[in-house]
Parts: C-alpha cells; sequence; structure tokens
C-alpha cells in the first residue's frame, strides 16, 4: 500500500466564534484532528485605554477601569483606587476598607460564578450556566441595591467609595450568603464529579509550576499547578490580614496538578473561602463613619511612579502609575493578568485536539476587554 | 371578508398575507449572538432565567447564515468593523440589526480620544433599532426586541416583492 | 535583600553598564546601559541570591518631544526571596533598540510587542516583533505624545463628527 502522506491545515478560530469568550482570533495549524500550535491574534477589542487615562483627572479614569475586565469591575476599581492612595499616601476609613473588602470578594464570586458557567457551556453542558447566572442574579441585586448599576459601577473611588451601604444591605447579604453557600455541593454534582466533565478536562493541557511563573501566569490558574502563591496573603494590601481564610491550590484527585480539571475546581473552592471572608468581614463591620470622608477634593499626587499589583479573579492586576506632579496622570499601564495567561496557550495547546483547544482556552479564563485594553 | 363572513362558523380567517408572514416572522426572532465586549454579558443576562429571551421567540444562533436578528452588543473596533461588515453580507435576508449599548450606537465613552473604535456601528451596517445605555439594563435591550418585533410585523413583503 | 544591596551587587558584578540608581520614595530604580541588559538580565535570573525569575511588567514611555527620549521599565520580583527591583533603559526617541529579554522570561514576547506597537521601540532578537492590538496597517504610534490620529482608515472615518449645534 502506497503511504499516506498529510499536509498541515490552517484553521481560523475567528474573532466571532461560540466559545472564544469574545473576540479572540486563533491561528491553529492542524495535522488532521490534532494541533501543532496555535497563534492567538488580539487586538480586536482594543479601545485605547491608556490614551484616555492620560488625557483624564485621576477621579476620571475610574469608569475607564471598570470597563476593561467588565466581569470584575470592583476589584479594577480597588487596584486603581489603592495605588492612588497611595501615590498620595492617605488613609482610608475603617468602614470603607470593610465595606471595600466586601464587595471586592462579592464581585471575585460573580465572575467565578461566570467562569464557571460558560466553561460548562464550551465543553457542552448547558445547565450549569443558567444556575451560574441565577445565583449571579442576587449578587447583582446587591451591587444594585447600593450604587445602582448592574455591571460597571464606579463605585470604589480614590479616597473611598462614591455610595454608602443603604439599610437592609447587611440582612440581605447574610440572606444572600445562607442560600449560596449550600450551592456549592449542587455544583459539584452538576459538573466536578460529573464522569463525562472529568473525561473532557482531566489531564488535558497540563500547565508545569516553573514554566507557568517563566510565563507569567498568575491567579487561580498558578495555583492549580501546585504554586502556593495568593497576593492577599502574600503581600497584604487593603485588610486583607486581618480575616481567616485559606489559600486553595490544586489536588490530585482525579487528573494531575496543572490540569484543566484542577484550574476549575480551585474556583469552585476559592468560591466558598470568598464567602467565609465576607461573612467575617459582615460580622465586623464598623456601624458608623462617613464613606466619602477622605476623598480628596482635588488630586495632585507628587511627582514619582509607583507600580501596585492585587488580586483580581483572573490573577495579578499591576498598575504602573507615573505621575508628573498635575492632575491627570503621565502614564497609566495596566498590567492585565488575561494577557500574560492567554501567552502560554500555544505551550500547554500544542498536541492536542481541536475540541481540546476549547477546553483548555475555556480553563483559562480569560477577557477579552482586559488583553486588548 | 363580507361575504365569506360568519358562513363557516368562524372556521376560516380572511387576511393578507403579509400580515401573516410578518405575525410568524416577528415571533421568532433568530439572533446572532455577537457579543463583543461588556454588553455582552447583559446579553447572556438576558437569554438566561430572570429575564428569559427564549420566550419572545429569541434563540442564539452561532452561524449568520442561520440568523435574522444581529444584535451588535458592544465596542466595534476599526479592527473587527471589517469583518462585523463580512458577517453581515453573509446573513439571509431579510435581515436587521440591533445596535445595543451606546458604543454600538455612537462610539461611547471613548469617542473623544479612542483612535480604533468605530464611532458607531451604523457606519459600516444599516441599523434598524438603537438601545442606549452603558450597558442597557435587560428590559431595555426587551424593548429593544419588542421595537424590532413591531417593525417586523409591518414590512409589507409581497408589495415588495411585486416592485 | 534591599535595592541598595542588589545594586551594590550589579556594580561589582557589570561595572560601568550600571549607570544611575536612585532609592527614594516613588522613584526607586537602576538605570542601566542598554547594550548590556541581555547579559545583566540573565545574570539578575540566574544567580542564586538574586534569583528574578518573575517579570511583573513591563512599561515604555514617552517622556515628550522636548525631553527627546523615552524609557522602558522593566519591574521584577523574585518569588523565592521575595524582593522586587525596577530595571529602566533609556534610549532617543527615533531608532531605539533595545536587547530583547524573550527568550529569558517567556512573558516578555507579548509585552515587548506591545511596547513596539504603541511607541515604536524596536526589540533586537526578538523572534516575531510585528505589532500585537493594532491592524498590521495603521500608521503610527498611538502612545507618544506628538501622535495624530489619521482621518480615513480603508475608508472608515476615524475621527467622530462633531454635530453642528442648531440654529436657534
Amino acid at each position: 500500500m502506497r503511504d499516506l502522506r498529510t499536509e498541515e491545515m490552517t484553521l481560523n478560530m475567528g474573532p466571532q466564534h461560540p466559545s472564544t469568550h469574545g473576540v479572540l482570533r486563533l491561528k491553529l495549524r492542524t495535522d488532521g484532528e490534532v494541533v501543532t500550535s496555535i497563534e492567538p491574534i488580539l487586538g480586536y477589542l482594543h479601545r485605547c485605554f491608556e490614551k484616555h487615562a492620560e488625557n483624564l483627572e485621576y477621579p476620571g479614569v475610574v469608569p475607564f477601569v471598570d470597563r476593561c475586565d467588565y466581569l470584575a469591575s470592583m476589584n479594577n476599581d480597588h487596584g486603581y483606587a489603592m495605588a492612588v492612595e497611595q501615590l498620595l499616601g492617605i488613609e482610608v476609613p475603617e468602614r470603607v476598607e470593610y465595606i471595600r473588602v466586601i464587595f471586592a470578594e462579592l464581585q471575585r464570586i460573580a465572575s467565578h460564578l461566570v467562569a464557571f458557567g460558560t466553561f460548562g457551556l464550551d465543553v457542552g453542558a448547558f445547565t450549569p450556566f443558567l444556575y451560574a447566572f441565577r445565583e449571579r442574579e442576587k449578587i447583582l441585586d446587591l451591587f444594585e441595591m447600593t450604587c445602582g448599576a448592574r455591571l460597571l459601577y464606579n463605585y470604589i473611588w480614590v479616597g473611598g467609595l462614591s455610595h454608602d451601604i443603604p439599610p437592609g444591605f447587611v440582612e440581605k447579604a447574610y440572606e444572600f450568603l445562607e442560600y449560596f453557600e449550600p450551592k456549592i455541593k449542587e455544583y459539584n454534582d452538576l459538573l466536578t464529579n460529573n464522569k463525562i466533565f472529568i473525561e473532557r478536562t482531566a489531564d488535558v493541557g497540563v500547565l508545569p509550576a516553573d514554566v507557568a511563573i517563566n510565563y507569567g501566569v498568575t491567579g487561580p490558574q498558578l495555583r492549580a499547578s501546585g504554586v502556593d502563591w495568593d497576593l492577599r496573603r502574600d503581600e497584604p494590601y487593603s485588610i486583607y490580614d486581618r480575616f481567616d481564610w485559606n489559600v486553595v491550590t490544586g489536588v490530585e484527585d482525579m487528573g494531575v496538578l496543572g490540569d484543566c480539571w484542577n484550574r476549575y475546581y480551585v474556583k469552585i473552592l476559592e468560591m466558598q473561602e470568598s464567602a467565609r471572608i465576607i461573612r467575617q468581614a459582615l460580622d465586623r463591620l464598623p456601624v458608623d463613619g462617613d464613606v466619602q470622608a477622605a476623598v480628596p477634593r482635588k488630586i495632585r499626587p507628587p511627582e514619582g511612579a509607583l507600580y501596585f499589583r492585587s488580586e483580581n479573579p483572573r490573577g495579578e492586576l499591576g498598575y504602573y502609575i507615573v505621575s508628573d506632579g498635575g492632575t491627570k496622570p503621565f502614564r497609566v499601564k495596566m498590567r492585565s493578568p488575561a494577557l500574560s495567561n492567554l501567552g502560554v496557550i500555544d505551550e500547554i495547546g500544542a498536541g492536542w485536539l481541536v475540541a481540546d483547544v476549547v477546553a483548555i482556552l475555556g480553563s483559562l479564563d480569560i477577557v477579552l476587554g482586559e488583553i486588548d485594553r | 371578508m363580507g361575504l365569506l363572513e360568519h358562513k363557516f362558523n368562524d372556521n376560516l380567517v380572511v387576511g393578507k398575507i403579509d400580515n401573516l408572514i410578518g405575525w410568524a416572522r416577528s415571533n421568532s426572532p433568530w439572533y446572532f449572538q455577537f457579543g463583543l465586549a461588556c454588553c455582552a454579558i447583559e446579553m447572556m443576562s438576558t437569554a438566561a432565567s430572570r429575564y428569559d429571551f427564549d420566550r419572545f421567540g429569541a434563540m442564539p444562533r452561532s452561524s449568520p447564515r442561520q440568523a435574522d436578528v444581529m444584535i451588535v452588543a458592544g465596542t466595534v473596533t476599526m479592527k473587527m468593523g471589517l469583518r462585523v461588515r463580512r458577517l453581515w453580507e453573509q446573513m439571509a435576508d431579510p435581515k436587521y440589526v440591533l445596535s445595543m449599548g451606546s458604543c454600538a450606537s455612537s462610539g461611547g465613552p471613548y469617542w473623544q480620544h479612542g483612535y480604533h473604535v468605530l464611532k458607531g456601528v451604523d457606519l459600516v451596517v444599516p441599523v434598524d433599532v438603537y438601545v442606549p445605555g452603558c450597558p442597557p439594563r435587560p428590559e431595555a435591550l426587551l424593548e429593544g426586541l419588542m421595537k424590532l418585533q413591531e417593525k417586523m410585523k409591518k414590512e409589507k413583503t409581497l408589495a415588495k416583492l411585486a416592485e | 535583600m534591599t535595592r541598595q544591596e542588589i545594586y551594590d551587587r550589579l556594580l561589582a558584578q557589570f561595572g560601568e553598564s550600571v549607570v544611575a540608581f536612585s532609592n527614594e520614595p516613588f522613584t526607586q530604580f537602576i538605570v542601566i546601559d542598554t547594550p548590556a541588559w541581555y547579559h545583566i538580565a540573565q545574570y539578575l535570573k540566574t544567580d542564586p541570591d538574586l534569583y528574578f525569575d518573575s517579570l511583573m511588567c513591563v512599561t515604555g514611555m514617552d517622556l515628550g518631544p522636548k525631553k527627546e527620549s523615552m524609557e522602558v521599565v522593566y519591574d521584577l520580583f523574585s518569588m523565592r526571596h521575595r524582593h522586587k527591583i525596577t530595571i529602566k533603559v533609556v534610549g532617543p526617541r527615533e531608532d531605539f533598540h533595545v536587547p530583547s529579554v524573550e527568550s529569558i522570561w517567556r512573558v516578555a514576547d507579548w509585552h515587548e510587542r506591545e511596547v513596539y506597537d504603541m511607541f515604536g521601540i524596536l526589540f533586537d532578537g526578538h523572534r516575531h516583533l510585528k505589532r500585537l492590538l493594532l491592524p498590521e496597517d495603521w500608521e503610527g504610534y498611538p502612545l507618544r505624545k506628538d501622535y495624530q490620529v489619521q482621518e480615513y482608515y480603508h475608508g472608515i472615518r476615524v475621527p467622530k463628527i462633531k454635530p453642528k449645534k442648531l440654529a436657534p
């Protein structure tokens, strides 16, 4: 029989695709169904955030920072506000710190819910998506009660908050926690211990720890590879050092360390830990204090530069802010976690089937607004 | 009506074919899920269980050839604008475009210094309904869809073919 | 190790290539000579006492046509020893060549492409230096201080047409 020769095919997972989490274009070179190399092409959502930041005053940059990673707006606001506060050298009242932590952790749960729902959708399960969005609506109700917006809040300002929490918020938050904590068991029954899901994601796309650090992968993706690193515990900012919670790393129950299943499981357990932090913060919330007390009238930081990083649901969000003494920043660079997380896809995606590439991309949890800024 | 009315115990209904086609089309607007940015999350929320999109007959389709309505949700950039035009041309007639959010309607908050942002998707495709908001609430998107349904109902298909 | 100790280490090893050092609050950096950057980067990564295995951020900065210079700022961190350092490389606004460190820290691959895209700084030794975010046929480097937006791109108007005020 004659030898059959195969040729390489270039397949385009174009900017419009049901499972690329936004406008991402992947150029796959495949040998049959097996992928040999992946080249991501970005820039389809480049919205010139850094140019806007140079032309607006410091408080005016906050809505634009929101829109970069639209699934984790509160965390983005939090990071930027803390960076500018460090430059100015101001301290915020205790009540503001507690409320900021409550909202940041609620936003973390909401973001992980979307990641969990859409990952199920990628792999073929439609029901978890509806369950995740049902929970998320309850969190968005809490946000809407406070600042009026469902998705992009402009809530955490430099030096304080835009609105105080309304009466009835604390009771509703406790109700939500009572309702949410048993749901983790539901998610485990639906997806985590589901045989088909395990076959699709365990041992797929393994990311070793040293490769992860070299590629700059951070967040739950790094912790799933076994590296015990969380900025909230290791470089504590705000008041995270007062709470009692665990840092979740990957386990070897279903596959190996660093596979897609671990990247997904770390997020489920992190939601549990976030619920613990919220409960502790609600218990100790100071009763009085003006949330707008420390908001400066005119923000004019001294000359200098600062790199400040905080823990986003996706990883390490860094702001490099350069000030030249005026009311507008000279340069704001946002180091987005999803950009570095996506860079590793060629390394871990080569050698798998096209359908596995979809699972790997889903487990990396990217948001194109943040990658393209 | 007139001659045939009330002759068959109201088992026979007489009407214009245009009305029938308009009614059928407006009650099943299969939308092309074209979520680009933050508005895509609100579109997903509208399709989820609290604000159900499916009760209007709207199903998400991923291929442009199977869709009636293209909901442009999110900021369109220069790089993406060329692709939007190509996807719109791939849709089969009759097609409609619903521009969701202020970024798709007029450039949104990025109109002033955004060098790479398309100031409104109507620079590349013809738009039927604009839904303002940043992002618009799911109820606003539903209202936009209902206005589009009214427009689809009034369209005179046979009269257009006769021209 | 403190920043002063790291600077002393580098000075002892590389001598003249280490140009300047500043340790005031909010202005803490080490400026090094551009051609020696690749070797210094390798030393920073592999020396067991320094061991900077994580490159946190690569930032390009345009100081404006008056000061006639551009900078690239590297923020490094060591996961083993938990210390940080900021390295700066300074150069002219036109035709600024910087040795690429993407073979040392793979995270620099896309960060350097982005700096090239936004500022026009060229990285020698980068395997595929092309635009990352903007289309391939875009003209100009947007984050420079003297950037002018182009009028048309493929027939689409780029700046917004402001509506004329209605007559009273």
